[in-house]
């Protein structure tokens, strides 16, 4: 039948358009970035296609710190956020009653302000002479060398912040599907308030954790703002890194080769929660 | 009274204090929260004497005149870039993922998973690393980078977070009202535009909204691409270098306002909906 034919086909024009438009923009790129990656030459002389994997071992060599600084502070900063807003979800998943969706509001309210303006606020608030040590510094608290900006505290807290939400949200979505009547089915289990939380509330809440340790993780390893702006010399993350050899070396290989292992080590991870929630939880 | 006190058992009490404690706790987290924000409006009002916005000199109103706030001609300039984009990039992007959330959502087809992939893996990407990858597209292909290059990445990453914000509008759709107007006569195209289009559209607006934020917000993949196209965050990073100026307190607090006063007017008037639908 022509009308069966037809309603086969609909599905396919319908995500035709978005579909071009993410694999010319997006997959291609990608795609692009791993055969940079394998070129050698410079803006002037141009690049030639080598297929050697030097640009991976001389900027693993290079920035190997960078790299690994990077992917602590993304691993401090995830188990951070989710210790902070774990406590905080819950209570209002479980306790906020009629208020729960004003509570919500509350934590996402200071969001609406700009990324980069939150972090240049956290800066000003920071500041060696600003409004908090410069008041420590009067009182005597702290020595009047103290500094917080271009520390490791500054970028991490930062972080915290920005990255705050990513966690807080899924954990809120999963925290807030449970019915909460399996905790009085475990308490007529006897079951004890700590075992009916490690053993109901917590797993129930792994969907949650998972995507949002994932959502924290991913773009606190990768970003070039929070270190850019709170951090100093001795905090260079891997976002900087892409971003120097990209803008200001011209050096695409590198900046290439770089982008691609941090995406290596991202695909890895997606692998991972693909294969423990299956691809639909993905796009909700 | 005393006896029901007596027979209270040892964990409720810590079942108590515990609430207790995680209410004062969430309060406080919230408090940090705003930290920032209440700094960053109480400072657009401080009149600091050099460059640096660092104390409180003395309150003043001046950088809310227009005359000051837009005082900047290149300032003016990226507003005026960042709103052409962000429009641009909501109309567009939510265009491409409406229709692919209505596929996701309306039909069983081959691919699902692969396009799931596809969906998730920009979202879950590092944006130096989305930036980095259209920059040595852009370079590869020797694209002058500037307006166009900076729409594309915009839309790019703004794809996959409009088809999850209708998808979720989509999923509670109930099938039932299309067939039934399909019973009483309607094709499946009149059907469609006077029975789920009304009753996504709520959705679509949702995403569009999302998508000019996450367009007016972005500035690490705006900076691989911009090719001298100065969008607002590119201006602030630049004119920050030493000390932020008060007009980007200003304008922060600006933008904080209409988000906060169209969350608000966006809560009371869900929960007029919900009243009304239950009288």
């Amino acid at each position: 039948m022509a009308g069966e034919g037809r309603r086969k086909l609909t599905p396919y024009l319908l995500t035709l358009p978005g579909v071009g438009f993410l694999v010319v923009f997006f997959a291609i790129p990608m795609a692009t970035v791993f055969s940079v990656s394998f070129q050698e030459g410079s803006l002037s002389q141009g690049f030639t296609f080598t297929g050697h994997w030097q640009n991976y071992t001389d900027t693993l060599a290079r920035y190997d710190t960078q790299l690994i600084r990077s992917l602590m502070v993304g691993l401090i900063v995830t188990i951070m956020t989710l210790v902070i807003s774990y406590p905080m979800m819950y209570w209002i998943a479980f306790r906020g009653g009629r208020r729960k969706n004003i509570y919500l509001l509350l934590i996402l309210l200071p969001f609406f302000t700009p990324f980069l303006i939150r972090t240049l606020m956290w800066k000003t608030i920071f500041a060696d002479e600003g409004i908090l040590l410069g008041f420590l510094k009067d009182v005597g608290l702290v020595s009047d060398s103290y500094q917080v900006l271009a520390t490791m505290t500054a970028v991490i807290s930062g972080m915290v912040y920005n990255f705050l939400p990513f966690m807080a949200l899924p954990l809120y979505v999963s925290l807030e599907k449970m019915d909460p009547r399996l905790l009085d089915a475990a308490a007529d289990l006897y079951s004890s308030k700590r075992q009916a939380f490690l053993k109901v509330t917590l797993p129930l809440s792994y969907p949650g954790l998972f995507a949002g340790s994932l959502l924290t993780f991913i773009p606190a390893v990768g970003d070039p703002i929070n270190p850019e702006l709170l951090g100093g010399v001795n905090t260079t993350m891997i976002g900087q890194v892409v971003q120097r050899e990209m803008l200001t070396n011209n050096a695409y290989p590198r900046g290439s080769a770089i982008s691609f292992m941090l995406m290596a080590v991202i695909l890895i991870g997606v692998f991972l929660y693909a294969r423990v929630l299956g691809t639909e939880e993905m796009t909700g | 009274m005393v006896k029901a006190a007596q027979e209270m058992k040892p964990e409720a009490i810590t079942e108590r204090r515990r609430g207790w404690f995680l209410n004062i706790y969430t309060k406080l987290a919230i408090a940090y929260l705003f930290a920032p924000v209440i700094f960053m409006i109480v400072f657009g009002f401080n009149d600091p004497q050099g460059r640096f916005n660092l104390s409180w000199q003395g309150f003043t109103l001046k950088y809310y005149s227009p005359s000051r706030l837009f005082e900047f001609e290149e300032l003016n300039q990226a507003i005026t870039h960042s709103l052409t984009i962000a429009f641009l990039t909501a109309l567009l992007a939510t265009i491409l993922g409406t229709l692919i959330a209505l596929a996701l959502t309306r039909f069983t087809f081959k691919g699902r998973s692969a396009l799931n992939l596809l969906l998730f893996v920009p979202m879950a990407s590092p944006e130096v690393v989305l930036g980095a990858a259209l920059l040595s597209l852009f370079v590869t292909l020797n694209f002058a980078r500037g307006f166009t290059t900076v729409l594309i990445a915009h839309i790019m990453f703004s794809i996959s977070y409009v088809v999850v914000t209708v998808k979720a509008r989509t999923a509670g759709f109930d099938q039932n009202l299309e067939d039934a107007a399909g019973d009483l006569g309607a094709s499946p195209w009149v059907a469609f535009w006077t029975v789920t289009f009304p009753l996504i559209w709520p959705g679509i607006m949702a995403a569009a909204l999302l998508a000019f934020v996450l367009s007016l917000d972005d500035y690490v993949i705006t900076l691989f691409n911009n090719g001298g196209y100065i969008t607002l965050p590119l201006w602030i990073a630049g004119a920050s270098r030493l000390g932020v100026p008060v007009q980007v307190n200003v304008l922060g607090t600006l933008i904080f306002m209409i988000g906060a006063v169209y969350a608000i007017v966006s809560i009371i008037r869900t929960r007029g909906e919900r009243v009304s639908s239950i009288h």
